[in-house]
This record gives structure tokens, C-alpha cells and sequence, in this order.
């Protein structure tokens, strides 16, 4: 196992300086994340455009550097981008860190965050990568039903 | 020190050191999780299923009685070994959350009404927080803390008279923090608690493996522990409580073995211990945890205090000198632990990376979020230490957070 794997230096940089970071007073959703297990925890504050797309995106909160960063480089991908294309990510992402078999090709969309292919060697560290999606899950579904 | 151990010989009784982790030599700093266990301990669990093995008390047959004699001088040993004045006093449990759930329920249901006060600390670990918080669900009870003072981690001893009012009913605390290091002034404690009449409950769960423990000399009315920590197997623990609560408690569980007789519609209990240990109990546990008593007793439990506290104190001075690292709990007198927080470092990736070169810490809350609200941290990394850890290992420990500071600060 290869520690350079799993700390690449985009991963380190969006730890050090997390874009979208910080509150939105206005935002029509703030789901709260957390890891009961390790303390990690973040909010994702997100404003629905039209066709409840999404529009700004940002985030509060608290975790190690591989949370701080996959939440860092999700924000970048889903803001002010079509709902469908965040759910599809959303899979995309899952499919590569949780899928039984590594993926032999990771999807294009995925952009940056393949460089969290990586934390498929760390099981221990999965969740660390998966918290922010399962607050963006929420805040889909919550948009869904209201 | 006359008679100091021979700590490097005394490390040679644990198997599970000697190996490397990820190509590097392990340095296990995980004890107040769990420690290791040594060559005597292993055997005595491997001798009993190799020789005598089977179900305790109702069997006549020479394995039973063996069986029976094994888990029954365990608890006569254990009695001997926290001073209880009966070994009838003694309940074997699953470990130091099921002791303290089968107080809350039993003794707890019995006795506590609506508007009762049960009295915590702060720096309770989540098992002598949460069974509380059912229990004053359950009754309409409510919960009352004692403050720590800060960084330093000190319970705020002058708030004690303010909040021993005549509601209080019961008060838990714990002997030796996991997280602060603290060693709480248990004796004092109870002593307050006694004079007005409150029932105490001491968590011994990091303190028992560590220090000489004497519930006589703490004066409290019932403690708890687990046999991981201190050198036993998982799954066993022991709850001993003063007979004439016990005696007054109601079971927590029914089944065999808790009773003298059945009938289909009411049954009478069976006497202390056995009211409280339904159904086949661990019997392997309380034999390899009788092991593990010799074993500390052999060493001295005071040494292996007198032993921690240089370890603790080592560690502490030694990671002061990284710049701006954060520390929590007292500058002195601490128990075999340091918990920190280095700058500009996730503990998650601090234990990560430390663990890829071979030492084990650990990183999060420790089970002690609301503390951990309260000192407006999300996690920390923890060193804890035991009797068969090194100085060395400590030096290693801070070369190797330096590489870890090195290492994340690349391409910045």
C-alpha cells in the first residue's frame, strides 16, 4: 500500500484550501453529516435553481483531510450544474470507492476526484471520502419530497 | 527504585510485539483500547479448552467440576485482587458497559424516581454516560455534571458541595480518564458522596490495569471493569458491589443459573453472585482474567504505575517540543496516556500515516464527544502506554510525527 496513493498533493491541496468553504445563511437546505465513529462531520448548504437543479453549493465542518477534500472537490463538480448530473456522479463516485471489483475505467465526469481511487486501499478510510456524498444524497431526497 | 522490573525481559512475554507492521517494527500505543496479552494469559485460555472444558455448576462429572473450580477461584481471586471483602460480591460480566448497564437497570430501576439526580463528570466515556441517560428516560430521573476545568483536564473539585444537593441519588465517575489521563481523586469523591448519603459508582476500566485499586480503601459502592485492559481476554468484566445493595437489587436478566426454583408462573432467585449471571456465562474469561491478575501481581501493580507515569510523562515533554502542538489533560500526575492534536494535521491521517510506519495510535473522540465539544476539538490523536513500552519507542513516535508534519506540508 502506497501512502502517495492515497495522499496525492490535489487531495492535500483541497484539505489546505477547501473551496465553497463556509455558511450560507440563505441556502434552502443544510444537511448535517457525520461519522459517529470518528467525530468527522460536515454540513452542505445548498440554494435549488430551477427544475430544482442545483445552484450555489458550499460547506461547513470538520474532518481529515480526505473528507475536507472529496467534499471540497464535490462542491466544485455540483454547483450550479444539473440534478441529474450530480445523482449520476454521485454514482459514479460510489461505484468507484465501494464497488466490490476495482473499476476497470473510471468515468470521465469524475474528473479530480478519481484521485480518490486511492482510498480503496485504505478500508478503514472510506467513509472519510463517502461522508460529503451522503449528505448531497439527502439534500437530493429532501428536495425531492418537498 | 529497590526492585525495579525488568521491563525488557517483562516485554518478552508478549508474542504479538514481536513483529513488524507494514515492514516497519510495531509500536503498539493503543492500550487504553485494549492491551496486549501475555504468554501466561494465552495458555491458561488455550489449557482450558484443551483440558478442561465444560458447563460450570450443574454438571457432576469431572470436567464440570473443573470447569466450576476455574470460574469459581477466579472470582475469589478477583476479590482478592480489588480487596472486596466477599467474593459473593462479584459479578462477572461482559466488561465494564455491561456492568455499568446492569447497575442502571437493577439498581437504578429499583431505586431512582422522577426527579432524582444522577451526578456524572464531564470526562465520562460514553458508557457511563449513555446508560444514564436511558435510566433517567426511563424514570424521569435527570443528569448533573461536574465540570472540567479546560485543557488541563481537572475535574472542578469546588463545584462539588453546589452540586451535591439532596437530590443527588447516585454519583458515577471514572478513576482514570482515556482521554485527559486524568487520575481522579476517587478516595476524596466517595468520601464526600458517603457523608451525604449519594451511592457511588467508579469506572475502573483504565485504572485497574494500571494501579493499585482497593475499593475498600476508595470507600465506593460499586466499580467496574473490564479483563482487556489489563492484560485479560475481551468479553469479560467484573461489577462488584457492596452485598447489601446487591442483595436488595432485582436480577437484570432471567434464565438458568439465576435461579433456585421455577415454576410456570413465578420463580425465586438464586443468592449473590448467581442472581446476576443468567445463563452459560464466559467461563474461559474469568480463567485467563485470573491469569492476567497473577501476571500484574507478579510484576507489582505499583511499579507498573510508578512505570506508566515516567512513560506518560516522557511522551508529554517530548511532543511539548513540537511548535504548537495541543495537548489535553494534566501537566503531571497523568495516567499512562497523551492525547493531542498536531498542528495543521487531521488525527485520522496522523494515525494513518503513523500506522504505515509501524506505530499503532489513535485518532477520533475517543468516546467522549460532549468532552470533546466542550474543549472545541473534533478529534485527537491518542498515545496510551503500557508496562511493556519503551522510551525508545516514544522517541520513535516523535520522529515520526515530524515526518508526518514533513510529509503533509509537501507542495504547499
Amino acid at each position: 500500500m502506497d501512502l502517495d496513493e492515497l495522499y496525492k498533493e490535489v487531495v492535500l491541496d483541497h484539505c489546505r484550501r477547501p473551496r465553497n468553504f463556509g455558511e450560507m445563511p440563505d441556502a434552502d437546505v443544510h444537511v448535517h453529516g457525520d461519522n459517529p465513529s470518528c467525530g468527522d462531520e460536515i454540513t452542505l448548504h445548498v440554494k435549488f435553481g430551477a427544475n430544482r437543479d442545483l445552484g450555489e453549493v458550499m460547506f461547513t465542518g470538520n474532518g481529515c483531510s480526505l473528507c475536507m477534500a472529496s467534499a471540497s472537490m464535490m462542491t466544485q463538480k455540483i454547483k450550479n450544474k444539473p440534478r441529474a448530473n450530480a445523482e449520476s456522479l454521485w454514482t459514479s463516485l460510489h461505484d468507484m470507492l465501494t464497488a466490490r471489483e476495482e473499476p476497470k475505467e473510471l468515468d470521465d465526469k469524475l474528473g479530480d476526484l478519481q484521485v480518490l481511487i486511492g482510498v480503496r486501499k485504505f478500508p478503514m478510510r472510506v467513509k472519510c471520502a463517502t461522508l460529503p456524498w451522503q449528505a448531497l444524497k439527502q439534500a437530493l431526497e429532501e428536495k425531492n419530497s418537498a | 527504585m529497590p526492585n525495579t522490573p525488568d521491563w525488557s525481559a517483562i516485554r518478552k512475554d508478549f508474542p504479538i510485539l514481536d513483529q513488524d507492521v507494514h515492514g516497519k517494527r510495531l509500536i503498539y500505543f493503543d492500550n487504553a483500547a485494549t492491551s496486549q496479552k501475555p504468554r501466561a494469559v494465552i495458555d491458561a485460555l488455550s489449557r482450558y479448552y484443551e483440558r478442561d472444558n465444560a458447563n460450570v455448576h450443574r454438571g457432576i462429572h469431572e470436567l464440570s467440576q473443573r470447569a466450576t473450580e476455574g470460574y469459581e477461584g477466579a472470582r475469589e481471586r478477583t476479590a482478592k485482587f480489588i480487596n472486596a471483602p466477599k467474593s459473593c460480591e462479584i459479578i462477572f460480566t461482559r466488561g465494564t458497559t455491561e456492568g455499568i448497564n446492569l447497575v442502571a437497570n437493577s439498581w437504578g430501576g429499583a431505586n431512582l424516581k422522577s426527579g432524582d439526580v444522577i451526578l456524572l463528570t464531564e470526562m465520562e466515556h460514553h458508557s457511563n454516560i449513555v446508560p444514564w441517560q436511558l435510566l433517567a428516560q426511563r424514570t424521569g430521573a435527570k443528569l448533573r455534571y461536574v465540570s472540567v476545568t479546560g485543557d488541563d483536564g481537572l475535574l472542578d473539585l469546588s463545584q462539588l458541595d453546589p452540586l451535591m444537593r439532596p437530590d443527588v441519588k447516585l454519583f458515577a465517575f471514572n478513576q482514570v480518564s482515556n482521554t485527559l489521563g486524568t487520575v481522579n481523586p476517587a478516595k476524596e469523591l466517595c468520601a464526600k458522596a458517603r457523608a451525604l448519603g449519594i451511592t457511588t459508582l467508579v469506572d475502573a476500566a483504565q485504572s485497574i490495569g494500571h494501579m493499585p485499586v482497593d475499593v475498600q480503601d476508595i470507600g465506593c459502592d460499586f466499580l467496574v471493569f473490564s479483563g482487556h485492559k489489563m492484560c485479560g481476554p475481551t468479553g469479560i468484566g467484573v461489577l462488584w458491589g457492596r452485598e447489601e445493595l446487591l442483595e436488595k437489587m432485582p436480577p437484570w436478566q432471567g434464565g438458568g443459573d439465576m435461579i433456585s426454583s421455577v415454576d410456570f408462573f413465578e420463580s425465586r432467585w438464586n443468592t449473590l453472585p448467581h442472581k446476576f449471571e443468567a445463563g452459560t456465562p464466559d467461563i474461559s474469561g474469568p480463567i485467563a482474567l485470573h491469569a492476567a491478575m497473577d501476571y500484574l501481581d507478579a510484576i507489582g501493580r505499583d511499579k507498573i504505575f510508578a512505570h506508566d507515569q515516567e512513560l506518560a510523562a516522557y511522551a508529554y515533554n517530548r511532543l511539548k517540543e513540537i511548535p504548537h502542538l495541543r495537548t489535553f489533560g494534566p501537566a503531571s500526575g497523568r495516567s499512562g496516556l497523551v492525547s493531542f492534536v498536531l498542528p495543521e494535521v487531521h488525527a485520522h491521517d496522523v494515525v494513518t500515516l503513523a500506522d504505515h510506519r509501524g506505530l499503532a495510535l489513535r485518532g477520533g473522540h475517543h468516546c467522549n464527544q460532549p468532552l470533546m465539544r466542550k474543549l472545541k476539538v473534533n478529534s485527537t490523536a491518542r498515545a496510551s502506554f503500557y508496562f511493556y513500552n519503551t522510551m525508545d519507542e516514544i522517541d520513535r513516535m516523535i520522529e515520526i510525527l515530524a515526518e508526518i508534519q514533513q510529509y503533509f506540508s509537501r507542495g504547499s
